[in-house]
């Protein structure tokens, strides 16, 4: 196997005080797949995930993305780097159009003096991407992409986020629960998109704490266990109680080599 | 081998009735949309009529009352001369409420700066362009001093402001005393301080400088908020702090840059009122903070940030200085102005509510 992964991490510790939020973890994200990431409440799945983002400074390891080792200094350096994150709480700004949302923080100025001299925005240019982007993952259901982010449904909301995120990252993308407030239908829709965005070549880490989403989408399982990477499992090989009794630490975790700690050959 | 789980395309076994589910959405008895139904989503989409009609319904009004004295060019002169110090301090006044503030400072950081310039051209021969660009600095500074409390200490704006108004106002005195620095002393040194008090008559029109300076503030205030990025970023720090900085935008950086941009309009606003007084007095212009939170109000920018548009408070601005004028001319006495002033507020204000409570 010499698949360079995407990520590697390698005893990565975060300390809060007397606590060890992440105790000598590990972490790898391959090319092209879904990788869960689960664990109890406490348990520190999203202090690992934040610090290869970048909102999270670990005290000691090493972080590789693509090989090289960086140190990121806020999600901002990540997203430099093409490291989108799709927020539980969205992260969208309500009275802001959906095409302003998009381009949050990275906005196009029009090209000459207007854009150079006058930091004038090219709104067309802006609404035509955002068009172009929602249309492509199928989410054109909207009816004008100068709708203010309020006027959206829960699970629109989501895909306009999820949009985003696929629209710019060119390394990878991180969902935390990305389903947790959504309903049944929108919760589909939202697994169907992640499933869109993979099919693009972009892989994706999903937090999650609902299993059955995790068994649908995810190609290999990340389980979090007291601050480590207890084990990472092929959820094809494993059921939701056995992800759940290693998870809980009701039963040990599996050898090693009947772990997938790196993708499945095709 | 086992048959392969029946998972991708279908999802999961209990998600397979939704095929057959109910595709209506849930729908809602609208068929008698009121008049006040539609009237409130109309506004809804166009929060600056608000101002417009209340500005309408007060000119004719005073129109009424007075039998057609306040319409008089030379009534109307003197409201858009008037208009001058409180609009620019209403517009730097807009940019804090929009990040979901208050400046409750920048009243005392004009008369404090006018009276720098003042104190700087005229008692210790500053040069008169010098002592101007230190005035606004200064104000510059202020508002830095008001964003660093509000992003690093992390006080609300309010108390941060209010603490400040009382410093600003403290420093007035002990810094410059309470003597007026008069008109007449200006002239002979320092010209160039009561520039924006010139006239430009247009026929019957009488505009100062000032007034025509208020305009173009208004416009590139209008420029920047909706056609440039950073203005974006106002009203997305203002409508959700931390969604926008989840999203990538350096809400405490935008905050503090809102606040000294308030506080270099404060610094011209000082300027503008040395042209407009004829002198710099520390005594002077008293109300004038509060009523550009007036203006703000009725103008439609939210208490509550991030909604608003700039239009509405140059017609605030304009709503404050007629009623201020309309009520003078009437017999009332001068309290029933402030009591018309917060009725109007405290409508404005409601209005708002109402208006943003619409189910889109």
């Amino acid at each position: 196997m010499t698949v360079q992964p995407i990520v590697q991490g390698r005893g990565i510790v975060k300390r809060y005080g007397h606590v060890t939020a992440i105790d000598h973890s590990d972490f790898d994200l391959y090319p092209g797949e879904i990788l869960a990431v689960i664990g109890d409440n406490g348990a520190g799945k999203s202090s690992i995930v934040k610090s290869i983002c970048g909102a999270v400074h670990p005290d000691e390891g090493e972080i590789k993305i693509e090989g090289k080792p960086v140190h990121f200094n806020s999600p901002l350096d990540a997203r430099d780097m093409g490291i989108e994150i799709v927020y539980q709480q969205l992260a969208l700004s309500p009275a802001l159009s959906i095409a302003d949302n998009m381009f949050a923080g990275r906005e196009l100025l029009k090209p000459g003096v207007m854009g150079k001299v006058f930091r004038q925005l090219d709104k067309k240019a802006m609404e035509d991407f955002a068009r172009q982007k929602l249309s492509d993952l199928g989410l054109m259901t909207v009816q004008s992409i100068n709708q203010a982010v309020e006027t959206l449904s829960g699970g629109q909301r989501q895909g306009v986020a999820v949009a985003r995120a696929a629209a710019f990252a060119k390394k990878f993308i991180i969902m935390d629960e990305p389903t947790a407030a959504l309903g049944v239908k929108e919760s589909r829709r939202v697994l169907e998109l992640i499933q869109e965005v993979r099919s693009r070549g972009i892989p994706i880490v999903l937090i999650s704490h609902n299993m059955p989403h995790v068994f649908e989408v995810a190609d290999r399982i990340h389980i979090h266990r007291l601050g480590k990477r207890h084990a990472v499992i092929d959820p094809a090989k494993f059921s939701m109680s056995d992800a759940v009794a290693i998870m809980t630490g009701a039963s040990e975790a599996p050898p090693i080599e009947d772990q997938q700690l790196t993708p499945k050959v095709a | 081998m086992a048959e392969p789980a029946p998972q991708r395309p279908g999802g999961q076994d209990f998600e397979q009735t939704l095929n057959q589910s109910d595709t209506n959405v849930a729908r809602f008895e609208n068929t008698d949309r009121t008049f006040l139904k539609s009237l409130q989503h109309f506004l809804h989409g166009n929060p600056t009529i608000v101002p417009v009609v209340i500005l309408i319904l007060g000119i004719v009004g005073f129109a009424v009352v007075t039998d057609g004295k306040f319409l008089s060019l030379y009534n109307m002169n003197v409201i858009l001369q008037r208009v001058s110090i409180v609009g620019t301090l209403a517009a730097a006044q807009t940019l804090v409420i929009l990040t979901a503030g208050i400046d409750l400072s920048i009243g005392a950081l004009m008369v404090l700066m006018s009276m720098a310039m003042g104190h700087l051209a005229v008692s210790m021969g500053v040069p008169a362009p010098l002592a101007v660009l230190i005035g606004l600095g200064g104000g510059g500074l202020c508002g830095f001093l008001n964003g660093l409390l509000v992003t690093k200490v992390k006080l609300p704006p309010f108390i941060t402001t209010l603490g400040t108004w009382r410093i600003f106002y403290a420093l007035i005195f002990m810094v410059f005393g309470s003597q007026s620095i008069r008109g007449g002393d200006i002239d002979k040194v320092a010209p160039l301080l009561k520039f924006w008090g010139n006239v430009l008559v247009l026929g019957p029109v009488r505009l100062t400088y000032g007034s025509i300076l208020l305009f173009v503030i208004f416009f590139v205030l209008w420029y920047v908020l909706t056609q440039t990025a950073w203005g974006r970023h106002v009203y997305a720090v203002g409508d959700d702090a931390e969604a926008a900085e989840l999203s990538g935008m350096q809400s405490d950086r935008v905050l503090r840059q809102v606040y000294i941009v308030a506080g270099v309009v404060g610094g011209l606003a000082a300027w503008m009122a040395i042209g407009r007084l004829g002198s710099a007095s520390p005594t002077s212009f008293a109300e004038a903070n509060l009523e550009s939170i007036t203006a703000v109000v009725i103008g439609g920018i939210s208490l509550f940030g991030g909604r608003g548009s700039i239009w509405g408070v140059f017609f605030g601005a304009i709503i404050v200085q007629v009623f201020d004028a309309g009520l003078s001319m009437t017999s009332l006495d001068t309290q029933a102005k402030y009591m018309a002033l917060g009725v109007l507020i405290i409508v404005a204000v409601a209005m708002d509510q109402w208006i943003r409570k619409v189910s889109a």
